[in-house]
């Protein structure tokens, strides 16, 4: 709202009679500075939104963390299924949207649910319903944004996935690895320690070393955070260290409110004590939300459009040019692009193409020439 | 040699007359304890469960001495293995002049996999051998006296803390391993649920194992008298019991106790209004291990030996053994079918 104001006050000053003292100054001011803040009051206008994927097993705390960070009750009439129903259960994806609005910014914040991943007796690609419906989100704002009227393209991509581990295992399991390496390069992960209120300091460290040697040694690209920038304050660097020392993050999610301290707190009541959801030193909740939410939402939507989408679309559009070579059939929206190492048969098409184009081109020109004619 | 077999004495029907004396009869109860002393007695547990439910360290606290897998392989990594192999490691451990050999049994590799399927085969061929090596051992015509017993006594299954139900690998391993040996299921690494998540929890399975079918230890049909009834009614409104396993002390109140410190308490694995171990360890030692044992020799192993019997239509020979041939000749079905 500062923003808004200073703003404001500089339009104003531009617009009302000059003060002499002031002169001098205002002829090397220019102005362009305050683009952020036009930036920043159009984006306010317009609202955010931000899709986030959770994946693990039953029972890993994922609705209760997502209630946790969002602060909201998404899955208020859920029901659990029996064993028997387990049984014949398949992967399904489920989508939640809810509308947040805080201090006037609007977020439309949809969380999309992976019931049943991980569940059965027999795992084998139960990753692949969920790589399937990213391509789809991909496909789907390729379509669109290739096609002609492109004002309202609403952007369902997948953001961000949270991976829950368990914490009772002695690192990564084969299906954890299975799994994040089929959506490393489609999404950006960040692999989670779940419930972690059963491990003590030392088991947590432990694991997470045991989990991040792991990472390494299987290849699998999570989510890095952005270097700092060199002029940044010590501060921020030496806390931007501490956030990068502590992956994969020990989180812990409550439903409900206890009281310690003297305070009301999110927090899970034992016999032995109070987790509290919200204290530094119990869980690393508070570092997940912060920079879930606080620091790298735009971060983590500009690498899904920038690194994943294109990806995606380097992908797709190498394949439709090699279909196109099989199949010798022309769509028209999508521009045939130089390939950067394109085999001398497709080269040929192109030019065969191309050179159509410019036939139905001057066919065009010459129908409007007569038709003006004509007039 | 008759195929079926009373599993207790049966008294007819005699009334009880009084003694106008001491006689001295309860002095047989010295006498079998003590025989029970010298002998001493073998008891073998298995534990079955995911990777790092913490199988080996509960068996250590169990028995207060490091008796499982880990603590008996040198060097031994945490790594998955490939299949479920099953690895014994056998111990005496002895408590005032009670000996007892303690064999635990671990399943490293089970349910680990991406693909489950079958992965409780080789516990099951397992088992079974067992019960075939004492019925072997049984069927000789020059027995030994005392017979080794390598079969298995107690399975405890450990079940993940998730907070929902039983999970479909859960329900196929007690489906057919609770028909052969005798399950115990426990929630592993409780910690992570408190008091009312555990109740629920624990409601939810008892529901699943009924409507399952699948029977877990100590079995109602298995209740002698109704005294024992009411005693194991008890337990099994409580079972799967909610455990916490450590080997690591801590000081309480000026106490030295068994715990798990973490930045918000100290569980204390003993303490019962913490996790239930106690109640674990109370039912599988001070109060029903023989009664385990009893139940593994008198209905699990002679349903196997029943159905063994049965397979090979009294044949001794493809046993590989010579015996005398029955005097009645076949076998009695009738009788047998009803034991079963």
């Amino acid at each position: 709202m500062d923003a808004i104001m200073l703003q404001e006050k500089l339009v104003e000053r531009l617009l009302c009679p000059r003060v002499r003292t002031a002169r001098q100054k205002e002829k090397q001011y220019v102005g362009f500075a305050t683009l952020p803040n036009q930036v920043h009051r159009k984006s306010v206008k317009k609202g955010f939104d931000f899709t986030l994927m959770v994946a693990g097993e039953s029972g890993m705390g994922k609705s209760t963390l997502v209630n946790s960070l969002f602060l909201t009750d998404l899955y208020k009439d859920r029901k659990l299924l029996n064993a028997e129903e387990r049984i014949n259960q398949t992967v399904e994806i489920i989508k939640h949207t809810v509308d947040i609005e805080e201090k006037g910014v609007k977020l439309k914040l949809t969380i999309v649910d992976t019931p049943g991943f991980g569940d059965a007796v027999n795992n084998n690609e139960c990753w692949k319903p969920i790589t399937d419906y990213i391509d789809q989100q991909f496909e789907q704002y390729f379509r669109d944004e290739s096609g002609l009227n492109r004002k309202n393209i609403q952007d369902n991509r997948v953001h961000c996935c949270l991976y829950f581990i368990p914490p009772f295992g002695h690192g990564l399991r084969p299906v954890d690895v299975e799994f994040m390496k089929a959506l490393h390069e489609k999404v950006n992960i960040i692999p989670l320690i779940a419930k972690a209120d059963c491990l003590t300091p030392n088991e947590i460290k432990k694991l997470k070393d045991r989990i991040r040697e792991e990472i390494d040694k299987f290849g699998i690209k999570v989510y890095q955070f952005p270097e700092c920038d060199s002029d940044e304050d010590e501060e921020f660097k030496q806390l931007d260290k501490e956030l990068k020392e502590c992956t994969p993050f020990a989180v812990i999610g409550s439903n409900t409110v206890v009281e310690a301290r003297g305070q009301r707190v999110r927090g899970r009541l034992y016999p032995w004590g109070i987790v509290e959801v919200e204290n530094q030193s119990h869980c690393d909740f508070v570092k997940l939300r912060n920079m879930l939410i606080r620091s790298h939402m735009h971060d983590l939507k500009d690498v899904t459009c920038d690194v994943h989408y294109e990806n995606y679309r380097a992908q797709c559009i190498q394949e439709m040019t090699s279909k196109l070579a099989q199949d010798n059939r022309m769509e028209s929206p999508i521009p045939i692009l130089p390939l950067s190492t394109p085999d001398a048969e497709t080269e040929k098409l192109i030019k065969m193409k191309d050179e159509e184009l410019k036939r139905m081109q001057e066919m065009l020109n010459k129908m409007q020439q007569q038709m003006h004619d004509k007039d | 040699i008759r195929l079926f077999r009373n599993t207790q004495t049966c008294f007819s029907r005699t009334s009880c007359t009084d003694l106008f004396g001491y006689v001295g009869i309860e002095a047989v109860l010295d006498q079998m304890r003590r025989k029970t002393m010298k002998v001493g007695l073998e008891f073998n547990i298995m534990v079955v469960g995911q990777s790092g439910l913490g199988k080996s360290t509960l068996v250590n606290t169990l028995f207060k001495s490091k008796v499982s897998r880990k603590s008996c392989t040198p060097n031994c990594e945490e790594k998955i293995s490939k299949t479920v192999k099953l690895h014994s490691v056998s111990h005496v451990i002895e408590e005032k002049g009670m000996k007892m050999k303690l064999t635990v049994i671990d399943t490293p590799g089970f349910g680990d996999q991406i693909n489950n399927e079958n992965c409780w085969e080789p516990i099951v061929k397992h088992i079974n051998e067992q019960y075939e090596k004492y019925l072997r051992e049984e069927l000789h015509i020059n027995r030994k006296r005392r017979i080794p017993d390598s079969r298995v006594h107690c399975c405890i299954y450990f079940l993940p803390a998730t907070g929902h139900r039983l999970r479909p690998i859960d329900v196929e391993f007690m489906k057919r391993v609770g028909k052969i040996v005798s399950i115990v299921p426990v929630i592993a690494k409780a910690d992570t649920l408190t008091i009312e998540e555990r109740q629920e929890f624990k409601e939810r399975i008892r529901q699943d194992l009924a409507a399952n079918g699948i029977r877990v230890y100590p079995q109602k049909e298995y209740d002698d008298d109704p005294e024992e009834r009411i005693l194991n009614d008890r337990i099994r409104e409580s079972i799967p019991f909610a455990v916490v396993g450590t080997d690591k002390e801590h000081q309480v109140n000026g106490n030295k106790v068994l715990g798990r410190k973490t930045k918000w308490g100290i569980i204390e694995v003993e303490n019962v209004a913490h996790c239930e171990f106690a109640n674990l360890r109370d039912l599988l030692i001070r109060s029903h291990l023989q009664d385990l044992k009893d139940v593994t020799h008198n209905i699990h192993y002679e349903t196997y030996r029943v159905r063994r019997l049965n397979e090979s239509n009294m044949n001794f020979s493809e046993l590989g053994l010579s015996a005398r041939p029955l005097e009645n000749g076949t076998a009695d079905t009738s009788e047998s079918e009803s034991h079963l």
